[in-house]
């Protein structure tokens, strides 16, 4: 049935689960038919080493668990890895896409969304100066509105005319 | 029953789109629960009455058609190989390395296809149902070289056993048909021969267009710089600590890179000096093509002469010279072509279009010149198969003459000579086969050597000597190298040209291409893990796919001319291969017409290769070209259009908010140009104070337009009441003209709160 809900094949989904499994052997059951209700915690899930290097790692947990702390069930988690693999179209990854860059939830990529985005991506390497001129220009180029923010249709109307997106928001399992 | 009908069809359609709502999962399985019982329930009770069974029956074979689909795409997920293995290095390297990989995996099983066709079609039925090596002249050794025929020398040579083996052109016999099934294997080898070349094409062109969709539209480079490489720069597949460093770190260097761009318009420099250097650089470089052109044509005509004397005096190096001497170019001259570009001084991307470009130039002289050189031996192997073949039919016809005078029958039996006594013809398919496979054969050994000393020992010595170095052999010089990508993919690409050139005179090389290609993933996979470091700059991957794409679809084009030139235009050799004995290669398929088909459908080729059909067909499709390529053209100018009005509406959108000056250029010039309005009579004076009064607040947005003032003008522009104002340059507060009044009811009032609500803009637009 799952299969049904994501883009993968029954073959994914059950390496899916084994590799959930991985990751607390003594918490989650082989069997999955009775449906159990167990989630991991954010901690267990990022240190999974195709996340583990990922800036952002902890902005995707959070986005796909249902409380917003970063707890996982299975069902999240098929549908984190489902929404960033290869075949996902390019419209719900620019919704996920948002809500990860989205810092402090409010639907709006705000300039301090945008300044947290940059120093994790450069590691704090940039100069504040540097900092709050990249993000001006970013905030220029895409707000179209001009309201200061970018609403969800700036940063999409952005984003359909970026070559690389497809390519780099993409996980593999 | 229709609406319930319809509402099936609803839920079974929503089924189906699931998986592409941006829901939590939770809600998913159970919407799909919910419809899929809703179906299921429904789905029987709508079959009652008259073709209730037919319906369920359909509705079976549709369900057992989707299972069968999904467990078809499972297999087929299941049968791709490498995935792991490309997976690690992609994790390592980033995208960019890993399409390599991709490449050279599709290359695989395009090459994995083309063998089969060439392997089921043609050498099988030989193998099986042919003749048997020995049995008849062509398919024995001669005389002459039969002492020598098993040396291992002679054998790396493709001479002797190799030489007339199933490996080669020659060895094919020319009967009509073979065996019991009636095989017919010269028609079968034609072909097979062009069909290679048209499905390589279809599959190309399938790929490119593939690609292409998914490229998007390419966007405009420069819109969007800051906001792209804040979003999309990370590239989520990497999953090592070393290559996430170097992304941080480049990313880090790019984003400076911009931000210097940005703070510093253009460098102006000395044009003058930068052109003449660049002009000096493309002719040196020029000088150097030349150059490498002419060595290789000199050292091909030396091989000729070599090849009439006697080849136990040769040397090694002499016998391989040509090999030699293009493989070293191509190790020679990128290195030395990415020196001089130096001097340049282009922006790298496009420094390394213009070296992938100079790089083709070059492999592809090269190639041409090779050809060149070898159809001069081919016409100089044809004027000595004449002579022979003339010796030849003269000895048969004195043996007929001798018989019938000796024996004084008419039935003659063919000579009894054993068939490795018979007069042979220099078999020119065969010589050339022979040159393609050896090119290919030093072209794979001097890779594999290039990666085992250029990677594999540097890594070593840099590894093992800097225990005992003076300087950091890691972080300086010559340090651990890194992965090649464009070179490699150049040299895919061309490899893969020669095989579809050597593909027809020799069948074989097809099979050895596949066991390259397979023991380069390992191989390569292997060195790349263990010699090379991540790149310092992160090439990206997704724009370059389709330019390689077009690379191998420009070569497949050029290797396909001069197979299909010796098809049509030279004669085959007299006595070896499956078209031997006939005027030209494609009579086989002219015979054919006329002794095995029908006899309407010769009569219908007659009419279709008339020149009066063919004329019109042509300019028909030429017609086409030239209608589509128009359409394009309008939806482009369209497509810019709409941009530009997009621009134009962020502009002004951005000019009512912020206050400032007027960004479009255009407009500022008709402001300028429009009459001095303080030059008018006193009932100026009335309108001095609402403009004043309007710049003083802050709103933009303000419906007070100074329209009172404009309307008791007659004339309804906005921008004269904002010349009569001090300052001519204030804030075009509305879009002039019809927009007004729309203008008006628009937005909140001005204030602190300048974020507005998300649903008005587009719908006013």
């Amino acid at each position: 049935m799952l299969h049904d809900c994501t883009f993968f094949t029954r073959k994914e989904i059950l390496q899916l689960h084994g590799r959930f499994h991985e990751l607390a052997p003594h918490l989650v059951p082989l069997d999955y038919t009775n449906q159990p209700d167990i989630r991991l915690p954010l901690a267990l899930i990022v240190s999974m080493p195709e996340l583990k290097e990922n800036p952002f790692r902890n902005r995707i947990v959070e986005v796909f668990s249902e409380d917003g702390q970063g707890n996982l069930s299975f069902n999240d988690f098929v549908d984190m890895f489902s929404a960033l693999c290869e075949t996902a179209p390019r419209e719900l990854k620019t919704i996920y896409a948002f809500k990860i860059y989205d810092f402090n939830v409010d639907n709006f990529l705000c300039k301090e969304d945008l300044e947290k985005t940059l120093n994790r991506l450069t590691k704090g390497e940039l100069t504040p100066e540097e900092v709050n001129l990249v993000c001006t220009k970013a905030m220029e180029e895409a707000d179209l509105d001009g309201d200061s923010k970018l609403s969800f249709s700036d940063f999409e109307n952005m984003i359909s005319k970026a070559p690389d997106f497809l390519s780099t928001f993409h996980l593999r399992i | 029953m229709a609406s319930l009908k319809e509402e099936v069809e609803e839920k079974k359609k929503l089924i189906a789109t699931l998986r592409n709502k941006p829901w939590r999962m939770k809600r998913r399985l159970k919407l799909l629960k919910e419809c899929q019982a809703f179906v299921e329930e429904f789905e029987g009770a709508l079959g009652k009455g008259k073709g209730r069974k037919l319906y369920a029956y359909k509705v079976m074979m549709a369900k057992k058609m989707i299972k069968f689909n999904r467990d078809f795409d499972n297999f087929k997920t299941a049968c791709i190989p490498w995935e792991r293995k490309i997976k690690e290095v992609e994790s390592h390297f980033g995208s960019s390395v890993a399409s390599y990989f991709i490449f050279l995996r599709w290359m695989y099983g395009l090459n994995l296809v083309l063998f089969a066709f060439m392997f089921g079609l043609v050498v099988l039925p030989e193998v099986m149902m042919g003749l048997p090596y020995g049995s008849i002249p062509r398919k024995t050794v001669p005389r002459a070289e039969q002492d020598r025929a098993m040396d291992i020398s002679v054998l790396l040579d493709f001479g002797g056993y190799c030489k007339y083996s199933i490996l080669f052109y020659g060895f094919y016999n020319d009967e009509r048909t073979i065996g019991v099934l009636q095989f017919r294997l010269p028609l079968s080898y034609l072909l097979v021969g062009v069909g290679i070349f048209g499905y390589s094409l279809m599959v190309v062109i399938r790929t490119m267009a593939r690609n292409s969709d998914e490229g998007g539209d390419g966007g405009d480079d420069g819109q969007f710089t800051f906001a792209f490489k804040m979003f999309t720069s990370w590239d989520y597949l990497i999953g090592n600590p070393e290559t996430a460093d170097n992304k941080y770190a480049s990313i880090t260097t790019s984003f400076k890179e911009s931000i210097v761009d940005e703070q510093e318009n253009q460098k102006d420099e000395n044009i003058h000096l930068r052109r003449f250097l660049r002009v000096l650089a493309n002719f040196l470089i020029l000088c150097s093509l030349g150059g490498s052109g002419f060595l290789i044509y000199f050292v091909v005509k030396r091989s000729q002469e070599f090849a009439n004397l006697d080849q136990d005096d040769l040397s090694w190096f002499e016998k391989n010279e040509v090999e030699f001497v293009m493989s070293l170019l191509g190790l020679v001259c990128p290195p030395l072509f990415e020196t001089i570009a130096e001097l340049e001084e282009y922006h790298p991307r496009i420094a390394l279009k213009w070296q992938l470009g100079r790089i083709f130039a070059l492999f592809l002289g090269n190639l041409y010149t090779f050809l060149f050189a070898l159809f001069d031996e081919v016409n100089a192997k044809l004027e000595k198969e004449k002579s022979i073949r003339n010796a030849t039919i003269w000895g048969l016809n004195e043996y007929y003459s001798n018989y019938s005078s000796y024996h004084n029958t008419t039935d003659i039996p063919p000579p009894d000579i054993h068939p490795a006594d018979v007069i042979r013809g220099p078999c020119w398919e065969t010589a050339v086969g022979i040159e393609f496979v050896k090119l290919t054969v030093s072209d794979i050994q001097v890779t594999y050597m290039t990666i085992l000393i250029g990677d594999f020992l540097r890594a070593m010595i840099v590894r093992f000597l800097n225990y005992c170095w003076c300087w950091d052999l890691e972080a300086g010089f010559p340090s651990y190298g890194e992965f090649d990508i464009s070179g490699n993919v150049l040299g895919l690409i061309f490899n893969q040209g020669m095989i579809w050139m050597g593909a027809f005179y020799a069948p074989g090389l097809v099979g050895l291409n596949v066991l390259r290609l397979l023991t380069s993933m390992y191989y390569q996979c292997w060195a790349v893990m263990s010699c090379n470091v991540p790149h310092e700059r992160v090439f990206k991957a997704s724009k370059s796919n389709n330019f390689y794409m077009g690379l191998l679809l420009l070569v497949l084009f050029l290797s396909l001319l001069p197979v299909v030139y010796t098809i049509m235009t030279l004669p085959p050799s007299f006595d070896c291969g499956p078209f031997s004995g006939r005027e030209q290669m494609y009579n086989v398929v002219m015979e054919t017409i006329e002794n095995d088909l029908p006899a309407f459908i010769g009569n219908i080729f007659t009419y279709a290769t008339n020149p009066g059909l063919i004329l019109p067909a042509v300019l028909l499709m030429v017609l086409a070209i030239y209608y589509l390529n128009a359409t394009s053209k309008n939806y482009q100018n369209a497509n810019l259009e709409l941009k530009k009005k997009m621009q134009m509406a962020r502009d002004e959108e951005k000019n009512r908010r912020n206050n400032k000056e007027n960004t479009n250029q255009v407009m500022q010039d008709l402001e300028d140009l429009l009459p001095n309005r303080s030059l008018l009579p006193p009932a100026a004076a009335e309108e001095k104070p609402p403009p004043v009064r309007e710049k003083g607040s802050k709103s933009p947005k303000v419906a007070k337009r100074p329209g009172a003032a404009a309307n008791g003008k007659g004339i309804n522009i906005q921008k004269d009441v904002s010349l009569a104002a001090p300052n001519p340059k204030a804030a075009v507060t509305h879009p002039p003209g019809p927009r007004g009044p729309s203008g008006n009811a628009r937005g909140p009032p001005p204030g602190p709160a300048r974020g507005r609500g998300r649903g008005t803009p587009p719908s006013r637009r």
